[in-house]
């Protein structure tokens, strides 16, 4: 599955408890619409870590890289890079 | 305290059989388990259970006036009875009894309707003027006192709790608005109740019902107002310090009148600090305190509350509610809240209502209402902020300020300032809106009726909650002080429904235990409304800033200086990580589910599977789990199978029977 897809998943399960009437395509904003809250913020650090086996420095936990499923998955994609490098 | 019931034949020729008064008293015995009373003609039924505190050996009610032709019933107390009674006995009225709801009687015959207008209390009465053919319902100003109806077959009935009226065979149906209410402002909002054909008289109103006539029809006594902030009259700190102590002192003393011995709720922070402390300097013995421990440290005040015990030299007790009691009380405090719960907050005040029984104590004392009125929420400084960031929304920096607000939430510790903006900028520019402050709340509440299943969010297609608060709000909210329409939201949509029900007089009535709130004297509301916004809250750390200046010399001093801790109650450690308990089990599984049909299956499973085992668990999901749970169970109980808990949940009267039994 793609990365996108996988975050989706877990998105739709976890923070939008499977319902999918609410607009949810890869550049919905999720904090303006409120699908993510603050303790969605820090469920989606959790799942990242876990899912892809990555750390997520302090430094990158902005709006931007978490703002829709694209930035997500845009940012997800450069870490496994910068890890894989490391 | 007491629980009150009734009934009255309006479009119904006289005689007409009344629902079975002893019956529907049977579902109060909580509220007053020492004595009943009855009054029926052929027109109206009233019915009393009595828990006796004041005039306790010739108390019984219903009360009449000397000729018999008035007949009252009271939930709750007029605590300046004593000033009344001397002057209407100036006017050559004869008290039977020493009971403050004579006092009502021989008023009402004086001056009416507008006899309310004299009481200062906590009272939910029915007063049947059989001259006139009118019965009056009445409630207090805040709203501290419980009071249902519905019209039914060309008959009203009436009761101090909704299980009462079930008993006359009325229908049973969830409010689909008022569950839309619930998920947003924790409670239905004012006047509604969770079933459709059941009201609740409104705080400062009066409800008429006259014989012949299908038509009700109500009168505002008292309206919670603030002034324009042309109008607002500045003085000094002083002045305002001197005259809250007198009137809060003199609050506190009528509240302090009791046949009975009166004790006090104790939770560590500065209102019940202040209390107490006024409280015991009036006592001749020592006062009894009782306060609630946690188990889950995050949330525990103990430290704080033996420390004033301590300093004030109570006698104190405290309940320790751990998550196991937690879960075990739930189903019981939703057979006495009738309503669902976005939070746990009503179960340990349940809970230390009955260590208020066991310890033989009937009533109480607490400092609800200082937040609203004196300016103590976050919710303040969080609308105070957002304004303040409004005028500058590029600011970095102001947005910060709104993480030191909320340092006992340790999800927005922990997340970065650029998400707080993100989260707390919702709506910034629309500072014109009248629910400026409590919007944000509302849509994150509201964010619950997700779970909702699609044939009822269908329903509420049409229908949005905070439009139709915001189209009951008075003409001239806007005039006033952003911080007076805020008080005004939180006293009007949560402490009045929320507050003083599911966590004040239900859970207290649960076990016979009596609240008093010096706080809602409505002189000491009329005062502190007259107070500018500037001297309740000054800056991020001047919360209540003049009553703190007020308890100086009264209340020990490290408490005056204490931050406040918002009392809270855990979810996560009482459900998560472990089976949840058999009535969660049934209520919850798939097939309840579908025959309530209120919510969503597949949601609600993936929500059971996130509330065990998710390391994260945010405040909207904490709510929507409590609020689904708590539905199923109040639909269970009062819609689905009511013959069964009714039956088992009945009891046994002490009959007196008072008056003529005609009918």
């Amino acid at each position: 599955m793609e990365i996108k897809d996988r975050i989706r998943e877990f998105i739709v399960a976890n923070c939008l408890f499977g319902d999918t009437s609410t607009e949810l395509n890869d550049d919905t904003a999720l904090l303006d619409t409120g699908i993510i809250d603050s303790t969605g913020v820090i469920e989606l650090v959790l799942f990242i870590s876990e899912e892809f086996g990555l750390e997520i420095p302090a430094e990158d936990m902005l709006p931007n890289n978490f703002n829709s499923i694209n930035r997500l998955s845009d940012y997800v994609q450069q870490r496994i890079l910068v890890t894989a490098q490391e | 305290m007491c629980g009150v019931a009734g009934a009255i034949n309006l479009t119904r020729p006289q005689g007409t059989p009344f629902p079975d008064l002893h019956a529907m008293l049977s579902m109060l015995t909580h509220r007053g388990p020492e004595e009943a009373g009855f009054y029926a003609d052929g027109v109206v039924g009233l019915a009393h259970a009595r828990l006796s505190i004041v005039g306790v050996n010739n108390g019984l009610q219903p009360i009449p006036n000397e000729d018999g032709t008035i007949w009252a019933i009271c939930n709750g107390e007029f605590f300046n009875y004593v000033e009344l009674r001397d002057a209407l006995r100036m006017r050559g009225h004869h008290f039977k009894t020493a009971s403050d709801t004579e006092v009502l009687v021989h008023l009402y015959e004086e001056m009416g309707w507008e006899a309310v207008r004299e009481l200062n209390g906590q009272f939910a009465f029915a007063l049947w003027d059989s001259r006139r053919g009118r019965l009056v319902l009445g409630r207090d100003r805040i709203g501290v006192r419980p009071l249902f109806y519905t019209l039914f077959n060309g008959q009203l009935f009436f009761a101090s709790e909704i299980k009462s009226l079930l008993t006359c065979g009325i229908p049973r149906r969830i409010d689909s608005h008022a569950l839309a209410q619930v998920f947003t402002i924790w409670s239905p909002k004012a006047g509604r109740t969770i079933l459709d054909a059941v009201s609740e008289v409104l705080p400062g109103h009066l409800l008429f019902a006259n014989v012949g006539s299908p038509d009700l029809t109500t009168q505002q006594y008292w309206r919670l107002t603030f002034p324009a902030v042309s109008e607002i009259e500045r003085r000094s700190t002083d002045d305002y310090v001197e005259e809250i102590r007198a009137t809060l002192a003199d609050a506190t003393r009528i509240r302090l009148r009791a046949d009975v011995p009166v004790g006090a709720y104790l939770s560590g922070g500065l209102d019940s600090t202040l209390i107490s402390s006024i409280a015991q300097s009036q006592l001749p013995h020592q006062l009894h305190t009782f306060s609630v421990a946690f188990h889950d440290q995050e949330y525990d005040e103990r430290t704080f509350q033996y420390q004033v015990a301590r300093e004030l030299g109570t006698l104190h007790h405290v309940i320790e509610c751990d998550p196991d009691s937690l879960r075990v009380a739930l189903p019981d405090v939703l057979w006495h809240t009738e309503v669902p719960l976005l939070r746990l907050t009503p179960v340990p005040m349940y809970l230390l209502s009955q260590l208020v029984h066991k310890h033989g104590l009937k009533v109480m004392l607490s400092g609800e209402g200082a937040d609203e009125f004196f300016g103590g929420y976050d919710i303040f400084k969080e609308a105070m902020v957002r304004r303040f960031w409004a005028r500058n929304p590029t600011s970095r920096v102001r947005p910060q300020l709104l993480g030191r607000i909320y340092g006992h939430i340790s999800d927005l510790q922990t997340i970065s300032p650029e998400f707080l903006q993100r989260f707390f900028g919702q709506g910034l520019s629309e500072t014109q809106l009248p629910y400026y402050s409590h919007m944000l709340r509302w849509q994150n509440t509201g964010r619950t009726t997700r779970f909702f299943s699609p044939h009822l969010a269908q329903s509420l297609a049409h229908y949005s909650v905070i439009d139709d608060i915001a189209a009951g709000l008075p003409a001239d909210l806007m005039d006033w002080e952003p911080m007076a329409r805020a008080q005004y939201l939180e006293i009007t949509t949560f402490l009045s429904t929320y507050l003083l029900g599911s966590q004040g007089d239900r859970v207290g009535m649960a076990h016979s235990v009596e609240c008093r709130h010096p706080f809602l004297d409505h002189r000491v509301v009329s005062l502190s409304n007259s107070i500018p916004a500037a001297m309740k809250l000054r800056g991020l750390n001047g919360e209540k800033y003049v009553l703190r200046h007020a308890a100086q010399g009264i209340a020990p001093t490290n408490i005056i200086a204490r931050q406040k801790q918002p009392y809270r109650a855990p979810i996560r450690s009482v459900f998560s990580g472990r089976p949840l308990p058999e009535y969660a089990q049934d209520l919850l599984s798939e097939q309840r589910l579908h025959a309530t049909g209120i919510f969503s299956p597949e949601a609600v499973k993936l929500l059971l599977a996130k509330v065990q085992n998710s390391p994260a668990l945010s405040e909207v999901d904490q709510m929507a789990f409590v609020g689904v749970l708590s539905t199923q169970m109040i639909s269970d109980y009062f819609v689905e199978n009511w013959d069964v808990h009714a039956a088992s949940r009945r009891r046994e009267l002490h009959m007196t029977d008072v008056g003529a039994q005609v009918a």
